[in-house]
């Protein structure tokens, strides 16, 4: 029942004084909504919906071929634990997810902070550090692999003015994950940062004056007001930037390393990919898929638990 | 005295914005500075662009030429712009008359509809890949326009924002159109929906943008090279040019800055309005 239909309304019957006889206005909303709703409701229950259960069906057959489906119970999870590769991957996802998240995190708010400076072409600034986000990430990845390439890279050539020799940076499976990760940073930076620049305008001036009088140094300001009421936004992006992290990293580590070196950079939603479409193991990959559902809640509640929610009073 | 102590904080502040307007040049020529070698290093020749020259000694449209006489570039172009335009029109019409339902009419089940609309949003859609490229083949869409725009269409992002929208509108204004005896379609049609102009602009820079740079349902769902679109068709152009290591970085240079093109002009044009749909999306959400 919903609770926002109000009474008198619905069952006076003489407000239905037009349209079709029979009908009351109550079941023409009812029908016009059934209408207005069906293609995206339709949609979404076919190409939303359906693919969440069905992806945990498919998580408990072994696909061989093409359509020949084997029930294995939970035969793919077994398997899961078994698959040192698969292990690695996981390793490499909580790596790139705990250095990610919070790096680019810290740069975005102190980008946001220094923008919200009063300084001499600030507008230019803040355009300047969002217009990475506005390209895309496959050419966002090409620019960086020809920047970064160790014999004609730039990147090198301007190391070397310091005296640092020339870095494999993608092609070290010591490096290339920090170097995607940095990479990652850089896209990311802007588009964080116009969040949290909203966040922090959002905070009332009042607050500032006040601790001016009373005499607050800029780093109890940052404690005392800004973190506890930026938490709302803090808590949208990073869980925005968590689930990006999980699930969104494809593009970059597709066309940036493809997994390597040595699956350095295989992430577990690259390894999904493999599995599924280039060995063809839809079931093992879909296994793969919903223990990334997993992690993407376990991490959602971690982010909940520890900003409340985003929750924060003004009396505090 | 009075003299002394404004001597004084003007001293004490000076230091500190040039310190932060020096930090402000420095980050911007790290956001900016790839972007001028990207589409400077389109117009350089082959052996310039790996040298360390940042304006090319002698510009060149041969990258360029290259892109579009050897490699199916504008028609990789046609089919993202076809895709991205579809998508945007067909989606924005279906959002905006469910979202019109949901914060317009009333019916029972509204709330229960709207929380499992809602609820879609937690679903991203890498997790779902391997189920939806199924249904796709299952759906005989595969490697056709109908695989690339059908499944793009659902998202209930633009459904939120909408109603979040809609919900503003006073109930006046449609009560007076229903007396005068306006169905719900015309009062949606005629109404609503120009009121709403303002957020379906947004929504059309947030959806042409999210389209145009979509990379991993193209590039499972497309196999004839006909139909790529220009994300998988740059990536493509990465594998051909770089076979045997001696990369041609000034034909990916060239190919990347014409990607890049459209939604960096839409960028420059529609900038305000982009980033104040980021801020309500960030806020109300």
């Amino acid at each position: 029942m919903t609770t926002s239909v109000a009474p008198h309304v619905s069952r006076t019957k003489t407000v239905a004084t037009q349209g079709k006889p029979g009908l009351s206005r109550k079941q023409r909303e009812g029908w016009a909504a059934a209408l207005f709703l069906a293609p995206d409701v339709i949609g979404l229950t076919v190409f939303v919906g359906i693919p969440m259960i069905l992806s945990f069906v498919l998580s408990l057959f072994q696909v061989s071929g093409f359509g020949q489906y084997d029930f294995v119970g939970f035969g793919n999870y077994q398997r899961i634990f078994a698959d040192p590769v698969f292990m690695s991957s996981l390793r490499t996802t909580l790596i790139y997810v705990f250095v990610l998240v919070p790096g680019g995190f810290v740069v975005s708010l102190l980008l946001a902070l220094l923008v919200k400076q009063k300084l001499p072409g600030v507008g230019f600034f803040r355009t300047a550090y969002f217009l990475p986000f506005s390209i895309s990430i496959v050419v966002v990845a090409l620019i960086w692999r020809f920047m970064l390439d160790e014999q004609v890279g730039v990147v090198n050539q301007f190391l070397g003015w310091f005296g640092i020799p020339p870095q494999a940076w993608l092609g070290n499976p010591n490096l290339a994950l920090g170097t995607a990760i940095a990479v990652t940073i850089w896209v990311q930076m802007g588009y964080y940062m116009v969040i949290l620049l909203g966040g922090l305008q959002d905070i009332p001036l009042e607050y500032y004056e006040a601790a001016r009088i009373d005499g607050a140094s800029a780093w109890s300001n940052f404690r005392h007001i800004t973190w506890p009421l930026l938490k709302p936004t803090s808590f949208f992006v990073l869980l925005t930037s968590t689930v990006a992290a999980l699930t969104g990293a494809f593009d970059m580590i597709y066309v940036l390393t493809k997994g390597g070196p040595a699956n350095s950079t295989n992430v577990l939603i690259f390894y999904i990919y493999q599995q599924a479409f280039q060995y063809g193991e839809y079931g093992y990959a879909a296994a793969i898929g919903t223990f990334l559902v997993v992690i993407m809640l376990i991490c959602s509640t971690a982010i909940f638990l520890t900003t409340r929610g985003g929750r924060f009073s003004y009396g505090d | 005295m009075a003299t002394e102590t404004l001597v004084r904080t003007r001293r004490k502040m000076r230091p500190a914005t040039v310190a932060q307007f020096v930090v402000a040049v420095l980050v911007a020529i790290f956001a900016l500075f790839p972007l001028l070698w990207l589409f400077t290093g389109g117009f350089k020749t082959q052996t310039e662009a790996s040298t360390g020259a940042f304006w090319p000694a002698h510009p060149t449209l041969d990258n360029f030429v290259f892109i579009f006489t050897q490699v199916p570039f504008l028609r990789y172009m046609l089919n993202s712009f076809f895709v991205s335009a579809i998508v945007t029109v067909v989606a924005l019409l279906f959002h905006s008359m469910a979202a019109y339902a949901l914060a317009r009419l009333r019916f029972r089940g509204r709330d229960t509809v709207f929380v499992l609309v809602f609820s879609t949003l937690l679903v991203t859609a890498p997790v779902i890949l391997i189920p939806l490229f199924v249904i796709v083949r299952e759906l005989h869409m595969l490697n056709n326009y109908a695989g690339l725009i059908v499944p793009a269409l659902f998202n209930a992002f633009g459904i939120f924002l909408l109603r979040q929208y809609y919900i503003t509108i006073p109930k006046e204004l449609e009560e007076a159109a229903i007396v005068d005896g306006c169905g719900h379609w015309r009062v949606y049609w005629h109404l609503i929906l120009p009121l709403s102009r303002p957020i379906l602009a947004s929504l059309t820079v947030f959806f042409f943008l999210a389209n145009w740079n979509a990379f991993i349902w193209p590039l499972i769902v497309i196999a004839d090279d006909k139909l790529f679109t220009v994300q998988v068709g740059l990536q493509l152009l990465q594998d051909q040019v770089t076979v045997g290591g001696g990369a041609n970085w000034s034909y990916l240079l060239a190919g990347s800055t014409l990607t890049a093109l459209p939604t960096m002009i839409m960028f420059f044009i529609l900038q305000r309005r982009l980033v104040e749909s980021i801020k309500t999306s960030g806020l109300k959400s």
